[in-house]
């Protein structure tokens, strides 16, 4: 019955790999088509609106005199504490919802995926930095007219340029995170633990011993990150940053990419 | 005869000292539909799996078309997959689950709509989340991802569960027509029934090894030893028993007609020639198969088969 016919051979002289821009495309629809990927969007633009008008009341009822500044730190807090939960979510739900499954099939390249999604994370940061800007200039037009003060636009541009490192940083933390865990919930407790819970002893035990005082800039990875949102970052504010960012950042993002090659996708 | 496509040589999984699927080799060919049958936890999925690269092989290796999977440049384009219905985002609408599988592949959204339809899913059912849709709904709509890139070769892990009897007998057509227009299909289950009717080749596999092959007629030949049996009934069923027995066959009453143990067609030659009117005559080795799958699978099973035949010898199986 088996007599030894030669094996057929694919015909994929016509096909080409799926380009790396295709992918990034993909992966960037990923991101909102789902129920709960969509409403986290919405809710990261819903937010930062109802702070900008929080802020807006309150600027007015107390006859302050914000710049343009202020109202773009305003709507740094939302977007800041929500979109490393995207960077979450974004390699997570593969697992969790195990259309990795899918994913690889259509891709067996699996670092290709994975940065595919970590461009098309950057590619967020972009576009929530205009959003914002968006919605911070419009708070500041609003805050003029109602106020009648003059409005101070001021130079933003390297504050605009740290957020945009910041977001790129903290998202990329996210998912790094979720490629340790490959758990949404997990990798979503660990982020929010990592960067509002661990702070606490962290500043305790700064205040209480020297040595760590001076040991933290080199293992907080918020602390080392604030000089570079204060925009007062220099020399070895870089090397903090660095070495902290190997800690916490490095460390898990390598160890996730190991295990998202080597795992098993069921 | 034509060259195989799918070609799985040696292959073995091993999860710490359970060996999942162990050492096993087989060849699908281009035009034909080939069963890979046994009972849940036999080692078809796994065996599925590293056929598309989700799992590495312990040992051995499967090849496509001549290459492993991983090489295959855009591998939606010329091999489908239907791994797991369930294995998608239930918060994604069906048509978007088809939608960023046609972008992946660089299809347009077109494609889409005639997939949608193919597989009988209205614009309406194709707007709902997956969280809201049966089984068989997500059958569908793997068997739809499946075939959206106009693929050569289609590996279908359980296809038919969940689908209902008009939709198991439409996957069947499809499957068919796919074969015949000289794709290479691979479909497992864990029903004989729903494979035999349009596998031209059946392996059985339990515990990680196969431990049959062959077409449908070969298996039932080896399930009964080699002996036919024959369901008939007559007008005279007397006339015909005596006639039977008078040429030395074995004759026993079943129901209201006999079981013969000889070919249909040689108990006919008897009828025509005695003049026996016969008002059914057919071949009565249906059982056989059922028996032959659960007797060669039941190491594996869950539940032990009583009244099962003993006389199967399974290195016997013709390879």
């Amino acid at each position: 019955m088996t007599t030894a016919a030669a094996p057929m051979r694919l015909d994929v002289s016509s096909t080409a790999r799926v380009p790396f821009g295709r992918l990034i495309n993909v992966e960037l629809r990923k991101l909102a088509d789902t129920r709960a990927g969509g409403w986290l969007l919405i809710s990261i633009v819903a937010l930062t609106l109802l702070v900008l008008i929080i802020q807006l009341a309150v600027v007015l009822g107390n006859d302050l005199h914000p710049k343009f500044v202020d109202f773009l730190q305003g709507m740094n807090t939302p977007m800041a504490i929500l979109l490393p939960v995207l960077g979450v979510l974004s390699i997570t739900s593969e697992w969790s919802q195990r259309t990795a499954m899918v994913t690889f099939a259509l891709e067996p390249s699996r670092m290709r995926v994975v940065m595919a999604k970590l461009v098309s994370l950057v590619i967020v940061s972009v576009l929530a930095l205009v959003v914002g800007l968006v919605l911070g200039s419009v708070a500041n037009v609003l805050y003029g007219s109602f106020s009648g003060n003059d409005l101070v636009w001021g130079s933003v541009g390297k504050l605009v340029l740290t957020y945009f490192v910041a977001y790129i940083l903290s998202m990329a933390s996210g998912f790094a995170l979720g490629a340790l865990f490959l758990n949404s919930p997990a990798g979503i407790v660990v982020y929010f633990a990592y960067s509002f819970v661990l702070p606490i002893p962290f500043a305790i035990g700064a205040a209480l011993m020297g040595w760590f005082d001076s040991l933290r800039p080199w293992i907080d990875f918020n602390f080392a990150q604030s000089p570079l949102i204060d925009g007062t970052i220099q020399g070895s504010d870089w090397a903090h940053l660095f070495t902290s960012g190997l800690i916490w950042l490095g460390l898990p993002l390598v160890i996730g990419l190991w295990r998202i090659s080597r795992s098993e996708v069921k | 005869m034509v060259g195989p496509m799918i070609k799985v040589e040696g292959l073995t999984r091993a999860y710490g000292s359970f060996i999942a699927v162990d050492d096993i080799s087989f060849e699908c060919r281009p035009g034909t539909v080939t069963g890979f049958l046994g009972p849940n936890g036999a080692g078809k999925t796994a065996t599925m799996r590293v056929m598309v690269g989700l799992t590495p092989a312990t040992r051995g290796e499967v090849t496509i078309g001549g290459m492993h999977y991983r090489d295959i440049p855009n591998p939606g384009r010329h091999v489908g997959v239907l791994l797991d219905a369930s294995a998608q985002h239930a918060g994604r609408t069906g048509r978007e689950v088809l939608e960023i599988g046609a972008r992946t592949m660089g299809l347009p959204s077109s494609r889409v709509d005639e997939m949608l339809e193919l597989v009988s899913l209205d614009s309406r059912e194709a707007k709902r989340r997956v969280r809201n849709y049966s089984l068989g709904m997500r059958q569908r709509l793997g068997i739809a991802h499946a075939l959206l890139g106009d693929p050569t070769v289609l590996i279908l892990d359980e296809p038919a569960n969940g689908l209902d009897p008009a939709g198991i007998r439409w996957m069947r057509g499809l499957l068919k027509g796919y074969a015949d227009q000289g794709g290479t299909v691979l479909l497992s289950s864990h029903l004989l029934h729903e494979v035999e009717q349009i596998a031209d080749e059946m392996i059985l596999i339990g515990n990680g090894r196969i431990v049959a092959r062959g077409t449908r007629d070969e298996l039932l030949a080896n399930a009964t030893g080699g002996v036919s049996t024959t369901l008939v009934t007559a007008l005279d069923n007397q006339l015909l028993a005596s006639a039977l027995a008078e040429k030395g066959v074995e004759v026993h009453q079943a129901g209201a007609g006999l079981r013969v143990s000889a070919e249909p067609v040689d108990v006919g030659r008897v009828a025509a020639d005695k003049q026996i009117v016969l008002t059914d005559l057919r071949a009565g080795n249906e059982g056989g198969l059922e028996d032959l799958f659960l007797e060669l699978t039941a190491d594996s099973a869950r539940e032990t088969v009583p009244g099962a035949p003993v006389d199967i010898h399974p290195n016997e199986v013709p390879a």
